[in-house]
Order: structure tokens, then sequence, then C-alpha cells
């Protein structure tokens, strides 16, 4: 007889730990390949699992091995047919012989495929991007839900039995079934107590039996039909209903015009990335919006607003219009949280970016939750840049919308770690604090 | 018990398993295993597991416990997504070298391949455990998962008081060097028990707490040092030439911390473990399909396996025997399930209905009838280099078609050296037993020579083979590993086995880090 264990129960997961490790030991690498994943995925999809190849350095196991090739061998293989000693078979091209050499197993074991977890990809996002840990967090944190009562229902745990209603169908169903009551017994036995008291006669006895088999089965009857019965019970029914959210529009309005190259682009979609996983912790649906322009701007595609460059002029005023003929079109201000994010090198022509303060003081900003320009400027520029106000016509001419609107945030960023800073004050703040002007 | 197999009843019916069921059938393949194969088993312990812990089991190479390491991680990333694309089935079964011999179960198995894994692993695998004379010199079974728990703990702590990234560098070290790390001929000696392991552990302790400064300053005695140079006796106790790379690391390394040199004798005892597994691949399964196909057959014989059971079960045993041709495209080397149980069962056949041919090669056992004490002797003593040596058979040889294949680097051609006819049976034999000489076929690394008062240069010496070099970047990049451990230059000169001549050295000066 030998001794069973049931492991089934035990712990799963035995080698997270392992696998902690192993990808802490690949950080580098898979942030490089999260990040060109980012570069090239859909903003919406860096919120979840990504697969990423293994890592070619840093996850080698050397160990002496002989070379594939060189040397004198002997191969024994089965399954001969027409060879007779003697026999010469050209080699096939470099390499292993007729399937003859061992098979290359540690080459396929480093080259595959893996899926890094949502929480892990996130964690490779925000790396350098330097968020305060408390934010990290609560984006990282998944909708939160509240259960709300929503009826009765026949199944549940026993904390949640709903007395009141069970009794009531425990009532009506004795009733149905003419359970019989305590006092039709009571009042039985009573009359036999009664007549046992005086003197016998034959038809007192016969009267006696008669109740006393009419007792019996009374109380046969009670005991079938239980005072309350499984099919009785009811339990307060809750439903999971997520915490108070609303739909939200994400407006993200890109300058394409050539004077934006990779770098600035690359930093514009982090930007971008990281409003939207704000945005997607405090609502339940957002949808985004993308406005590119030059001289003119057009609403397009998430594929071809980071991908194609257009030769022309610059005309900031021009998406602010779009963006405002959209909203007015499709997100009506009282059905939907209006956030936007501009990202641009900051040129500008004068007369416009009088045009772009008119339109935003006198229209946009009061249709808007918020919203961010971001400045991308270039590595050398930022510690001029950094703390003057003066800059670009357009950085000048926002200055002026900064001062006299709160949801109004601008800055200038020139590597990743400034980002976050943008954002502050959006995080900062709850919701019913950010109120329409 | 044997009574009652004798009776034609059922052991179970339908797919789904139950302990109860589990038990009976044990029992009753036990009983037959003893009394019709008169097998030696250590008690048993059956662990049902699911999936997912086969895969966690699988990465830890199929130990319970393990230690944390990140190439366990990787390995676990690479079975799961096999198993998740479909590529590749879970084992039914892994057994476990140990007293009590652990055997795990798949929950998702039915009951007939329970008993079939029963059969093979609880028996089969448990017997050759128990028996062969390698895994009885060279393993420890009953003190195994003891040591695997200090090792495990000794190695978390480790990484509490030193730090992840240190504790990993240590291991990624060794684990490079895991090959190197065995003793072929000498005996390693027996685990240490836990007692003096919890000694050992105070003595270090005490030597940190009492550690003094001041000593270090005091000059040393020049006398001491040049009567140690001099001293042909000193170099002697190094023992030189040494096989077992991580042994004389973990003894003689300048630069190692005494946790550092226990993380190396942890992964060397480990590797020590597993040293007789990798020699007896073919006569493992080999023992463990013979029995299970046997017992199993017997069971159905008496009518205690129903015939869907047994239908099942042959699909099964049919699968893992596979065997294709070389020219056929799953081809992926000479399957030792199926080599295994072929050498086995011939010998069955040897000793019950032999030829002409039989009684001329294998005198000692052709006709005699008593295969029980053959195999039985088998198991006990060999390994798959000499048991292939002394058993293929020229019948098998026929059956399975075997050929040499002469590949030599400066040759546009392979040539067939030798084919199953009565000059070839010889040659094939030899060829493919030495093909299973673990000792013969892996890089033979040796430290040659030291000079551990000069500049500590550490050199080592690679014995070439028929021409058959390490492959470069592996090779450079496991000598940075060995620099690691041992803190100096250490170069590695490859050394023709017939010729005795130099062919080229390789030092870690000429690596980058």
């Amino acid at each position: 007889m030998p001794i069973f264990i049931d492991r089934r129960l035990n712990p799963k997961d035995k080698s997270l730990g392992n696998r902690q490790r192993f990808v802490r030991r690949a950080r580098e690498e898979l942030k490089r390949s999260i990040r060109d994943q980012i570069r090239i995925g859909r903003i919406a999809d860096v919120d979840a699992e990504h697969a990423v190849p293994m890592p070619e350095r840093g996850t080698g196991e050397p160990a002496f091995n002989n070379a594939r090739n060189g040397g004198r061998r002997q191969h024994i293989l089965p399954g001969n047919r027409h060879f007779s000693p003697g026999d010469l078979i050209p080699k096939p091209g470099q390499g292993v012989g007729a399937g003859a050499s061992s098979p290359g197993n540690t080459a396929s074991e480093d080259d595959f495929r893996f899926v890094l977890s949502r929480e892990e990809v996130l964690d490779l996002f925000f790396e350098d991007l330097e968020l305060p840990d408390m934010v990290k967090l609560n984006l990282k944190e998944i909708l939160a839900f509240k259960p709300r009562r929503a009826g009765f229902a026949a199944t549940g745990s026993p904390t949640n039995i709903n007395v009141g209603r069970t009794m009531r169908n425990s009532h009506g169903r004795r009733i149905a079934l003419r359970r019989p009551k305590q006092e039709e017994l009571d009042a039985i036995l009573e009359e036999i107590a009664m007549l046992e008291l005086v003197p016998s006669s034959a038809a007192a006895h016969q009267r006696i039996a008669a109740l006393r088999q009419e007792l019996d089965r009374l109380e046969r009857r009670r005991r079938r039909i239980a005072f309350v019965d499984p099919v009785d019970i009811r339990f307060n029914r809750f439903d999971p209903q997520p915490v108070p959210n609303a739909n939200a529009v994400m407006f993200c309005l890109m300058d394409v015009s050539g004077s934006m190259g990779e770098r600035e682009k690359d930093l514009a979609k982090r930007f971008f990335v990281l409003l939207h996983l704000f945005l997607k912790r405090r609502y339940d649906r957002i949808e985004i919006v993308f406005i590119r322009h030059t001289h003119e701007a057009q609403e397009v595609d998430e594929e071809t607003f980071f991908n194609c460059t257009q030769s022309g002029g610059t005309i900031v005023s021009t998406a602010l219009e779009e963006m405002h003929r959209i909203i007015r079109q499709r997100y009506p201000p009282s059905e939907w949280n209006i956030y936007a994010a501009q990202a641009s090198d900051g040129d500008n022509s004068v007369t416009d970016s009088e045009r772009c303060i008119a339109l935003l003081d006198g229209k946009l900003m009061r249709l808007c939750q918020y919203f961010a320009y971001v400045e991308i400027i270039d590595k050398r520029e930022a510690h001029i840049f950094g703390t003057t106000e003066n800059g670009t016509s357009l950085w000048r001419a926002y200055s002026a919308i900064d001062l006299k609107w709160s949801n109004f945030q601008m800055s200038r960023i020139a590597t990743p770690a400034d980002i976050y800073p943008v954002f502050r004050q959006l995080f900062g703040k709850q919701p019913a604090v950010l109120k329409r002007a | 018990m044997a009574r009652q197999a004798g009776k034609s009843d059922l052991l179970f019916s339908g797919s789904d398993w139950d302990f109860t069921k589990l038990s009976r059938t044990y029992d009753a393949i036990e009983a037959i295993a003893v009394e019709e194969l008169h097998l030696d088993t250590y008690p048993v312990q059956m662990e049902i597991i699911s999936s997912q812990q086969m895969l966690d089991a699988y990465s830890s190479v199929g130990m319970p416990l393990m230690y944390h390491h990140w190439s366990f991680g990787k390995h676990f990333l690479y079975q799961d997504l096999l198993y998740r694309k479909g590529g590749r089935g879970l084992a039914y079964e892994l057994v476990i070298n140990s007293n009590p011999c652990i055997v795990y179960l798949m929950e998702e198995n039915t009951m007939a391949l329970q008993a079939l894994v029963t059969a093979h692993a609880a028996l089969g695998h448990n017997h050759f455990f128990k028996n062969n004379h390698l895994f009885k010199q060279w393993t420890d079974a009953g003190a195994i998962l003891s040591y695997l728990d200090f090792a495990k703990s000794y190695i978390a702590r480790c990484e509490e008081r030193h730090g992840l990234a240190t504790v990993e560098a240590v291991l990624d070290s060794t684990h490079a060097l895991m090959e190197q790390g065995v003793f072929r001929y000498r005996r390693p000696p027996k685990l240490s028990s836990e007692r003096q392991r919890e000694g050992l552990r105070e003595r270090l302790e005490y030597e940190e707490r009492s550690y003094n400064d001041l000593w270090r300053t005091l000059p040393p005695s020049q006398q001491r040092v040049k009567d140690k140079a001099q001293d042909p006796e000193w170099k002697k106790s190094l023992n030189l030439p040494e096989e077992n790379l991580l042994y004389f690391l973990e003894k003689n390394s300048p630069i190692l911390d005494p946790w550092q040199r226990e993380i190396i004798r942890i992964v060397r005892v480990i590797a020590q473990y597993f040293y007789p597994q990798r020699q007896t691949q073919v006569m493992n399964e080999g023992c463990a399909t013979f029995v299970h196909y046997t017992l199993m057959n017997m069971l159905f014989d008496r009518g205690r396996i129903s015939e869907g059971a047994m239908l099942e079960i042959l699909r099964n045993h049919s699968n893992v025997i596979f065997q294709p041709a070389f020219d056929d495209p799953r081809f992926s080397g000479i399957n030792p399930y199926a080599l295994g149980l072929d050498m086995m069962q011939d010998i069955q056949r040897i000793s019950t209905e032999p030829t002409a041919e039989d009684r001329d090669w294998f005198p000692n056992i052709a006709g005699r009838g008593n295969w029980r004490e053959v195999l039985l002797d088998a198991w006990a003593e060999h390994r798959d280099e000499s048991f292939i040596r002394q058993y293929l058979s020229p019948a098998l040889i026929r059956k399975w078609r075997f050929f040499v294949l002469g590949d030599a680097a400066d040759q546009p051609h392979f040539q067939v050296a030798s084919i199953h006819n009565e000059r070839g049976y010889e040659k094939i034999r030899a060829a493919l037993a030495h093909s299973y000489d673990v000792g013969a076929n892996r890089p033979d690394i040796q430290v040659v020579d030291v000079d551990l008062l000069g500049d500590r240069h550490l050199r080592l010496q690679h014995k070439v083979n028929h021409g058959i070099l390490l492959e470069d970047a592996s090779r450079d990049a496991t000598l940075r590993h060995i620099r690691r451990l041992w803190g100096y230059e250490v170069s590695l000169a490859a050394v023709d086995a017939e010729t005795g001549l130099t062919i080229h050295e390789r030092s870690t000066s000429q690596i980058a880090e």
C-alpha cells in the first residue's frame, strides 16, 4: 500500500520566484522590446499582456560543448535500406548531416517568444518615466467594483440569507401544503389529557385511541413538511457595479510637419500613452481622437497619426478648430469628459498663435476637463529653456492661457522623465475638483 | 495478495480514477511484480499533481524542492509555451530517485494510464534506482530530499545576507561548470548529515563573530612561505590533475568566501546526483518499459484489466516506443525506450527460444530459460555502454537495420563503415556502445597545473579525441565564468589525446570581460 499525497491544492506558481528573477535579469532588453512594441502598437494596447522575444544577452547558459563540425566521428543510425559498406554519401550543405548529429536543442530553447503580464509590462513602461510609487500603484490598479443590492437569488452564502423573504416563502408553502399547526396538536393533547382524567369508559378509550392516531398522523405530517425548507431560502443578491464612471474622450493633437522627427514622435507617443493610462483608470470607456496638423488639420487613425509625415507649414489653430468641430458633432460635453493632449515642437506663426489663444480662451477651455500641452525640445536646449518663460511663439501664447485657466498644463520635455510632471496636477486632484469652468 | 490476483475480477472499469482504485491497482501490480519478476523496490509515495505543477517540476530539473534561479524561470517559460501551443504533451509521470520513491501522477491521466504509469515508474524505475550499482554507489536516495531542503534554505539565506545579485553570479558561474562538477571515477563522499552541516555552520558563524582585523596586519613569516613553495608535497596535496573542476575551485579558489564555497558544493552535489541517470538512460527507460509492458500483459491475461483499458495502454505504449528510421523527418536520434525494451525482450527471447546464432554469441544465457535472473543481473550491474557492449545481439541489429556512418571533417562524403552483416555486427555493437559512453563523448577537461604562489595562473587541459574541438563562443563564455570563480587568469590548452601535441591555447586574458 503506497502513501498517497494529493498535491493538487498546493500553491501553484512554485516557479514564480524564478520567473521574476528571469525578468529582472533580462530587464534592459525586455524594456527595449516593450518600448519598440509601444512605438509601433496602439496607445490603448499598452495596458495589456505583451509577447516578447527571448532576450539574447544575459540569458545564455554557456557550458563546454563539443563543436558541431570538425574532427572524425561516427554516427550510428537505424533504418538502413540499401547501403553497403564503403558507400559514399555526399554531405548535405553546411551543418548537420542527415539528421545525424544531436538535434540542436539549445538553439531553439533560446529562441522563442513568451508573454509578459500586464503588470510586468507597465513596470517596464514606467521605468524611466520616474513616476512616484504611489502613482504607479494607482495606475496598475484594476478598476474597482462595488457590490450593489440587486434583488434576490436562490443561491448564495449563508451570511446573505434574507430572513424576511425566506420566512414569507416558508409561510406560503406551509399554508399550501396544510402543515399541521402547533395549536391543532396542542388541542388534541389537551383533549387526551382531559379524557384520561375522567374514569375510563369504552367510549372514552375509543376516543383516546382515535385521538392518538390523529396525533400520530399530524406529527408525521409535520415531520414530512419542514418548517423551513431549502426551497424557501432566499439570499440577497449583489451585483458588482463599477465605481461611478463615465465616458471620456481623449484628443491627441500633434504637429506632424517635417520638424517632428522620430525622437519627438516617440516622446509624444509616450506622453499620450501615459495620459491614456491615467484616464483609463478613471473612466469606463475612453475614446481617442487623433488630430494631426500641418497648415491644415485632419482627423486620422492611430496608424497614420504616428507614422506619416506631411510636408507643409504649421498652423496650430487649424487643429484646435478641428477639435472644436468634432466635439460639437460627436462628443456633447454634457455626456463626455473631454481631455486634450497636444504635442508640438512649438513652431507657429505669430498671428496664428493669437488665434489659438482666442480659440482656447473663448471656446475650448470651457469644454475641456483638462488640456495638456507639451513642447518637445532638443536635449541641448533643455537647460536654456528650462527656466525661462521665453520660448517659441506658441509657448508664449499658451503661457497666457496657463495663467488664466487652472485646468491647463504646459511643459517642455526633452527626456522621458520630464513627462510625468505634466500630469501631476491632473493626478493630484480628484475628478470632483476638476469642475468645468 | 497472490491468491487474490488469481480471481478474474477487474481492477477498475471506466476512465475515472480515485484513490481506492489507485491503491488497489498498485497493490495488484506490486504483488505480481514481486511474484513474477522478483522486483525489489523502495516504498512508494504517490503524489497527484496538476499540469501546472508538472510544468513547475519540469523547470526545476524534476526535483520537488529546488533553490531559486533565473534559468529555471527561463526553462519554465519555454516548457509552458510548448505545452500551451500543444507542441508537446507533458510526461504522464515523473519519478524521483529517493527513499521513499516519489512518483508524480498527473491528475488528467485516465485510470488506465495511471495503471500504466504505476507499473512504469513506481515499479520499473523504482527497482532500477534501488538496485543498479551506479545509483547505489553514487547517489544517496535516503538523503537527497533533506539535502535539497537544506540547499534551498541555505541559498535563500545567502540571498538575504549577501544580496540576490552576488548569489546569482556564483550560481551562474557554477551552473556553467555543472558538467565538469562530477567525479567520474573516484567515489564521491557520502552526503553529510544534517547534524554535521549544522556543526559546520556554527563553526563558520563563530569564526565570523570572533574575527579580528588585527591578525591581518601581522607580517607573514617569510620562512614558511618559502618552505611551502619548495615543498613538492604541498602541490601534491592538490591532487592534480583534477577532473572535477567545481571540486577544485571549491577547495582551492583563492578568492571565495565560505558561503560561496558552500554554494559550489551544493551545485556539485546535485550534478553528481544526476550523473548516473545520464549514463543509464537506455537501461533505466528500458527497464521501466519492459516492466510495464510485461506486467500489464500479465494482468490482462489474468483478466484484471478490461480490453478497452488494455487497448488504451497499448496505444500509449506504442507511442512511447516509436522509432522512426534515420531518413524519416521525425527522426531525432535513437529512442532509449525503444532500444532498451527491444534489448530486454531480446534477452528474454534468447533465453527461451534461441537460434543457433544466439547460442554462438551468448553461450551463457541462450536456452537456459532464466531470463529473469539475467535481466535482474543486467539491471543491477550495467550501465548503457556496458549493457549494449554485452547484450546487443545480431538479431536485433538486423531488426533495427543499424549502420555506422563515418564522418571525417576533411572528406566531402560520409562513408558507410559497417552495416548489419556478419562483418559489421561487432563493429556496430562497439560503436553504439561507445556512443553511450558519457565519459568518452563529453569534453574531457581537467585542471593540470596552478601557480599558487606566483600569479595564480590556473591551467586547464582539454584532451581532444578524434580532433573534435570545443565550440568557440560557449568555451570563451565558460572560461569567463571559471575566471570569476578563480579570480585570476585561467587558460585552457587543447591537447590531442593521441599525439600529446598542443593544438591551441586560450586564456582569459585574450577574452574581453
